[in-house]
């Protein structure tokens, strides 16, 4: 039987845990075992790694001779524009500052909702962006510029 | 008496006009997150983290402690007046209280809800205070290897109530472990897994990791399918409940109680496994067990009053051993390793204002959750319906200004949005994210616990089940995993978290 159409679950998580175990393996092996009486430290990495590895190898075995669950829908979109709006928001926030930064941040990841409307979404940015300069950056004192150093020589 | 003495101090030290702010804000924001849509009580303490590291360190556990508990409270009205359980601790109260809501009796369900919490916490309180002293005195007898068994149990108990495949959540915890481990090994200062980045050496923030997986994962899952959540009810009415209604409820709220604050001690459960316990077992003994699942007050006042009580009880093992049992509680330990406490059995001893105080906080926040609730429940019912378009933004920014504060630097906000991405797409894997997240606070500790127990043993792995304390938590532990792949005992878990 084919795993990825019958159990991609248990076949995806398998290959998952394997890779990372044997990356993590190998790493470990620059860390010095030691010995039990002296762990050293690679040695609790290392029984680590073999665990993950075995748990893949098992989770990839079973996806072979057993069928699951199918994976459901995947919000790629939203996956997609919340991952970017975040990395946008650390990419400016200290440069263009929080005026920039937090408009950016909630309008990128408005677009991710079905009912997304530009009225709406640039409310909620103009409100967000007021809240937030008033509560962290003044009220808690978070050490973030409201206009930043790309403005200001 | 010295438990008098002793809430007295606590008294004293919840009481202060500060610390009662805080507890309000705990329970106040607590119950608005377990009402409003798609925001658990993990994510918003995560969030709020880095704002509390500024306040001194009870305050700061007195309102983390007050969001939890209360967020238990808000998950109840969603479960009543939506059928959409807020937490997953409500879910079997959505099943007798969404039909007594149907039925025009959503005002009784609210109330029974909150009187049953209010007394389960009262009593949950008073067993806080007289079992955790002495358990943290026998557990400061522990030497290494019954520290690194009890962590082991603690994880593996936290596999019996994960979601999806048992498989996949070991594999989590395992890799909670390594990811634990990143950044400069604490015996020889040897860098691991940093790949060269010297942001890293530190390890990976936990609060990075928890808003991430808990934060961003579960709104990219929620945008999945957007439903509008519709209330039967537009405004409760008629909140006190009938003379019959009364002599109903107290033997089921008693029984919810009592089941509710014993399970709630055991590593890996909370407040979850004494509301599904609480439900099933009232129906087997109440004499109205035809009307469960039709409206059955009995319903709603086990599994309310079992939650409220596991939800405070779990604070035992973190108090006293420094075990988290959920991952909430993981938070909280993480919240008192940056105050610089070191969690463990000698809080008590040697935190005692912070002990106590955190312990009669819980009980005025009860007192608080009531006075909230009930008069102020056309407000909550407003809340259930907020869009989630508006919400999820806004829970974006707290995660994204949260984070960056932390420690001042982008890159806690990259490794944010990576673990959003992993979070996600384990989700969707049946890959369970709170074992891992226990795993990766645990993950030191049981290192320098295993390093300790083989030092002592001249490198013998079986000191582990020699020594008796160790062999039995062990023992424990595997049990744990053996009912849990119980073929019965695994569908009744599915079916639990059906719906969900």
């Amino acid at each position: 039987m084919n795993p990825i159409r019958n159990n991609a679950k248990d076949f995806l998580t398998g290959v998952i845990y394997v890779a990372i175990g044997v990356v993590a393996a190998l790493l470990s092996r620059d860390y010095g075992m030691g010995s039990a009486v002296k762990m050293g430290p690679g040695y609790f990495p290392t029984i680590l790694s073999g665990l993950l590895i075995v748990i893949g190898a098992i989770s990839i075995i079973r996806s072979f001779f057993k069928s699951g669950t199918p994976l459901g829908r995947i919000a790629w979109k939203g996956l997609f524009l919340v991952a970017v709006a975040t990395v946008l928001f650390g990419l400016v926030v200290r440069g263009a500052g929080l005026v920039i930064a937090l408009p950016a941040l909630v309008l990128v990841a408005s677009l991710a909702s079905t009912r997304f409307r530009w009225g709406h979404a640039l409310a909620m940015a103009a409100g967000v962006t007021v809240f937030c300069i008033l509560v962290f950056q003044i009220g808690l004192g978070v050490p973030l510029p409201i206009i930043g150093s790309w403005f200001v020589d | 008496m010295e438990l008098i003495a002793n809430l007295g101090l606590g008294l004293s030290t919840a009481m202060t006009p500060l610390n009662l702010l805080y507890c309000l804000a705990g329970v106040f924001l607590g119950t608005l997150i377990g009402v409003l849509p798609g925001l658990g009580p993990t994510a918003t303490i995560a969030m709020l983290l880095p704002v509390t590291f500024s306040l001194p360190p009870v305050s700061s556990l007195i309102m983390l402690a007050g969001i939890y508990y209360g967020s238990q409270y808000g998950g109840s009205t969603t479960s009543i007046l939506v059928n959409v359980p807020g937490e997953a601790a409500s879910v079997v109260t959505a099943l007798d209280g969404y039909q007594m809501a149907r039925k025009g009796r959503a005002g009784v369900a609210l109330a029974t809800a909150a009187i049953g919490s209010f007394f389960a916490g009262t009593v949950a309180t008073v067993v806080l205070a007289l079992f955790a002293p002495p358990l943290a005195e026998i557990a400061l007898k522990f030497g290494p290897a019954e520290f690194f068994s009890l962590m082991v149990l603690g994880l593996l108990a936290s596999l019996v109530l994960a979601r999806g495949s048992l498989l996949h959540a070991t594999g989590m915890v395992v890799l909670g472990l390594l990811l634990g481990l990143v950044g400069a090994d604490i015996t020889t200062g040897t860098q691991r897994f940093t790949f060269g980045m010297a942001r890293l050496s530190d390890g990976i923030g936990f609060v990075v990791v928890a808003m991430g997986m808990f934060g961003l994962a579960e709104i990219v899952r929620n945008l999945e399918d957007e439903d509008d959540r519709s209330l039967i009810v537009k405004k409760v009415s008629n909140l006190m409940p009938t003379k019959e209604d009364w002599k109903r409820m107290v033997a089921p709220i008693l029984r919810g109680t009592a089941i509710g604050s014993v399970l709630g001690i055991l590593p890996g459960s909370g407040s979850i496994l004494g509301s599904f316990a609480a439900y099933a077992i009232e129906k087997k003994v109440s004499k109205h067990s035809a009307e469960f699942g039709s409206g059955a007050i009995e319903g709603v006042a086990a599994p309310e009053s079992a939650n409220n009580a596991g939800a405070q009880t779990s604070f035992i093992p973190m108090l006293t051993l420094g075990i988290p049992s959920n991952p909430v509680m993981a938070l909280m330990i993480g919240a008192m390793i940056i105050q610089g406490i070191q969690p463990g059995p000698s809080v008590i001893s040697e935190q005692p204002a912070l002990f106590w105080g955190i312990i009669v906080s819980m009980w005025i926040g009860n007192l608080f959750l009531v006075v909230l609730n009930l008069p102020l429940v056309g407000m909550w019912v407003r809340m259930v319906s907020v869009p989630y378009q508006f919400l999820f933004p806004a829970i974006l920014v707290f995660c994204g200004i949260g984070v960056f504060s932390l420690n001042n630097t982008e890159f806690d906000v990259f490794v944010m949005a990576i673990f959003g991405v992993v979070g996600y797409i384990f989700v969707k894997l049946d890959c369970e994210p709170a074992p891992m997240l226990l795993a990766f606070i645990l993950g030191p500790m049981m290192e320098e616990y295993l390093r300790r127990a083989l030092l002592l043993s001249r490198g013998d792995p079986m000191i582990l089940i020699q020594r008796p304390i160790s062999a039995v938590m062990l023992g424990l532990g595997v049990l744990a995993i053996v009912v849990a792949s119980l073929p019965m005992f695994y569908k009744k878990r599915e079916e639990a978290f059906q719906g969900d």
